[in-house]
């Protein structure tokens, strides 16, 4: 589904990605876990396509597409979702009018008809209810004024609404407690099929109780240093990230 | 050049009813103007703003261009929304327009006069009093061209303890299909007092030659009046003005002002907001959103006079391509204005590299009880924002429309009118989606 080759990326000629190479097939967990400053949230912007950053070498393929060519709605409306680390408040706009707009350009990219009010707002309804989203939230707007957790859960819903294959989960547990952490989690869990993947970036360990991933990567200096199983993640958070950083620096002086 | 033609024009308006109210102003405009002469860019107000090239081509008075006939459909074209429910007052190159004009308020509530006429009949006294105020305010030749030429004015009276159920429209439509032309507004409106009225100004330029507008308005508001005031500046490249609203609330009074300027050429706004009584209150809002050459200049004063008085100021800039923008914001608080509450607030994005503003705050106090306050901001749009927005589907383009609209918005939101504001919305999603046409 993604295929990331040996990708270079740098923001203002500082080199922050150095060459990552990633597979995630439908269907799968992947988590990168990694120190403060390794490079894994510029991976999400880089695959969501901000234009801060400049992919110097590498190339990036989803479902069968060239996704460095493609802008970051069309990234979007092929199945791309960022769900922020730290979603923006954007007042003035209120969430409902913009999650729709979202869907149906969407739907007009895939050839769909656009939905109209009442169609829109059962879609709504349904979701809202999965992640025990309120109304009033949803009329104000854009996560303006918003606490922390409901601005992860307002992310969640959007994803939740717009249907991704591929779900990037950016510090998802940042700024959540355990109650808000658990409701987010059992949301992402209800939306994974056999056909969708997600990718899930995180400091800490906390999140992968919730969500268990197949693989776990771990990045540091802007590489994947070493893959394995769930049981890395517990293994780093019993160890810490020194132990990686120390083999890492004996790599590269070798 | 030019103002030899001016000259010429007011040597023959001066022969006419030389002993009038009306005739000594324009007399006394007439000196102040040939004193004053035009603006130039060493005119510290004018620093921004370069008139005085307008004056520079031909133009032409009214009543030196051919009688013109609109015909109606010229002007259902340029009705605001709500018109049906509306007075509908037209002036056409300056001119006020009667046979165009329709009044669907009872008499008891609202009189609608030629200037000239009003400064004959019962209302001379009035007209005597309140015409002309605003030139000790607006010492500056482009004002003194104005009363130099006062001619088929209007004046407004709306009557006390009167709820007005209709709106004031005001069209100023010109006609420069044939040769450029110089319009020029004169209208003094009184709001008598506990009365209510809401005003909404646009403007309409016909043909490709210049128009070059220099209105002045006066409004005096009493004891307990209401006033709404909408000025809608959506014309064409070609259109320029300098447009002087001079408000005197010399009794307890509320006032909101909304300025939204969409498209001209060279524009100039003076609003003025004269506190002569104690407990006055006034909210100024402002949106221009520019792009092409259009050049946008709001100067704002509130003189606060008398004691206790409030003022709110917001305005918002939006500049694109090569337009610029210019806020002037002065507040002044004389000796005797104890306890007033002055604010002020200048936002502003610039979304190209050549567009520029030039934005200044102006407080001047000599009281020493006060509350006042002025920012502002200049920056560019929320590149996070715009990123996530994108990131979900809502094309570049749209997005950034969006924003501007957001930024906006809480300008759009004091317009209270519902069918006025759903219209300027469109206005401006249109001016934002669409580049000049």
């Amino acid at each position: 589904m993604l295929s990331i080759t040996n990708i270079h990326a740098s923001i203002e000629g500082k080199q922050i990605l150095k060459g990552i190479s990633l597979n995630i097939r439908p269907g799968e967990v992947h988590a990168i876990m990694g120190p403060n400053g390794s490079g894994k949230s510029t991976l999400a912007s880089v695959l969501a396509g901000k234009e801060d950053y400049e992919v110097t070498k590498g190339s990036v393929t989803f479902l069968g597409k060239d996704l460095l060519q493609m802008l970051p709605e069309d990234r979007a409306h092929e199945g791309l979702f960022l769900a922020f680390q730290y979603p923006v408040e954007i007042p003035g706009v209120s969430t409902t009018n913009f999650i729709k707009a979202a869907l149906n350009e969407k739907r007009k990219y895939l050839g769909q008809e656009p939905l109209d009010a009442v169609a829109f707002m059962k879609v709504m309804k349904e979701k809202m209810a999965m992640l025990q989203i309120d109304q009033t939230l949803l009329s104000r707007s854009i996560n303006e004024g918003f606490s922390g957790g409901e601005k992860k859960r307002n992310e969640i819903f959007q994803m939740a609404i717009l249907d991704p294959r591929l779900t990037i989960l950016d510090e998802m547990d940042s700024g959540l407690d355990i109650d808000a952490l658990r409701v987010v989690a059992h949301g992402i869990n209800q939306l994974r099929t056999k056909d969708n993947a997600l990718l899930i970036i995180t400091h800490y360990q906390r999140l992968l109780e919730y969500i268990t991933p197949d693989f776990v990567h771990v990045l540091y200096n802007g590489n994947v240093v070493r893959s394995g199983t769930k049981e890395l993640a517990l293994e780093l958070e019993q160890r810490g990230y020194d132990f990686i950083k120390e083999e890492a620096g004996l790599a590269e002086t070798l | 050049m030019n103002l030899t033609y001016i000259k010429d024009s007011f040597e023959q308006l001066k022969a006419k009813e030389p002993d009038s109210l009306v005739a000594k102003l324009r007399l006394e405009g007439f000196r102040a103007f040939d004193e004053a002469g035009l603006p130039t860019k060493r005119t510290e107000d004018w620093k921004y703003t370069p008139i005085s090239g307008l004056f520079d081509n031909p133009c032409y008075l009214a009543g030196d261009t051919p009688q013109v006939s609109l015909e109606l459909k010229t002007i259902d074209a340029i009705r605001l929304p709500g018109y049906q429910a509306a007075n509908e007052l037209v002036f056409v190159n300056g001119m006020f327009s009667p046979l165009l004009s329709t009044i669907r308020s009872p008499k008891n509530q609202l009189t609608v006069l030629p200037l000239e006429s009003a400064a004959k009949g019962i209302y001379k006294d009035l007209v005597k009093e309140h015409l002309g105020q605003s030139s000790t305010y607006i010492p500056d030749g482009v004002h003194a061209l104005n009363t130099s030429f006062i001619r088929e004015g209007i004046f407004i009276h709306i009557a006390q303890e009167q709820q007005l159920d209709h709106p004031v429209y005001i069209y100023h439509i010109a006609d420069a299909r044939q040769r450029p032309i110089l319009s020029q507004p004169r209208s003094l409106i009184i709001v008598e007092q506990n009365a209510n009225v809401q005003l909404v100004e646009t403007y309409h330029t016909l043909g490709a030659s210049d128009n070059f507008t220099n209105q002045v308005m006066e409004i005096v508001t009493h004891k307990d009046a209401r006033l709404a005031y909408y000025k809608i500046q959506q014309d064409a490249a070609n259109a320029s003005q300098v447009s002087t609203t001079h408000i005197r609330q010399v009794g307890r009074s509320y006032v909101r002002a909304i300025t939204v300027t969409l498209n001209g050429g060279i524009i100039r706004n003076n609003m003025n907001i004269i506190m002569e009584a104690s407990g006055n209150e006034a909210h100024l809002y402002g949106l221009y959103v520019l792009n092409g050459h259009t050049h946008a200049d709001n100067h704002t004063l509130v003189d606060n006079l008398a004691p206790n008085c409030l003022s709110n100021e917001l305005y918002k800039g939006i500049l694109n391509d090569h337009a610029t923008g210019v806020f002037n914001g002065k507040i002044m608080v004389r000796p005797d204005a104890q306890k007033t509450n002055a604010y002020q607030t200048n936002k502003n994005i610039l979304l190209s590299d050549d567009a520029t503003i030039n934005t200044k705050p102006q407080l001047e106090i000599f009281a020493n009880d006060v509350k006042c306050s002025h920012g502002c901001t200049i920056g560019q749009l929320d590149e996070n924002a715009l990123f996530y927005l994108t990131a979900r589907g809502i094309p570049k383009a749209d997005a950034t429309a969006l924003l501007l609209q957001a930024f906006a918005l809480d300008i759009l939101d004091q317009i209270e009118p519902e069918p006025l504001r759903l219209y300027v919305t469109q206005l401006l999603t249109e001016h934002l989606t669409n580049p000049r046409k």
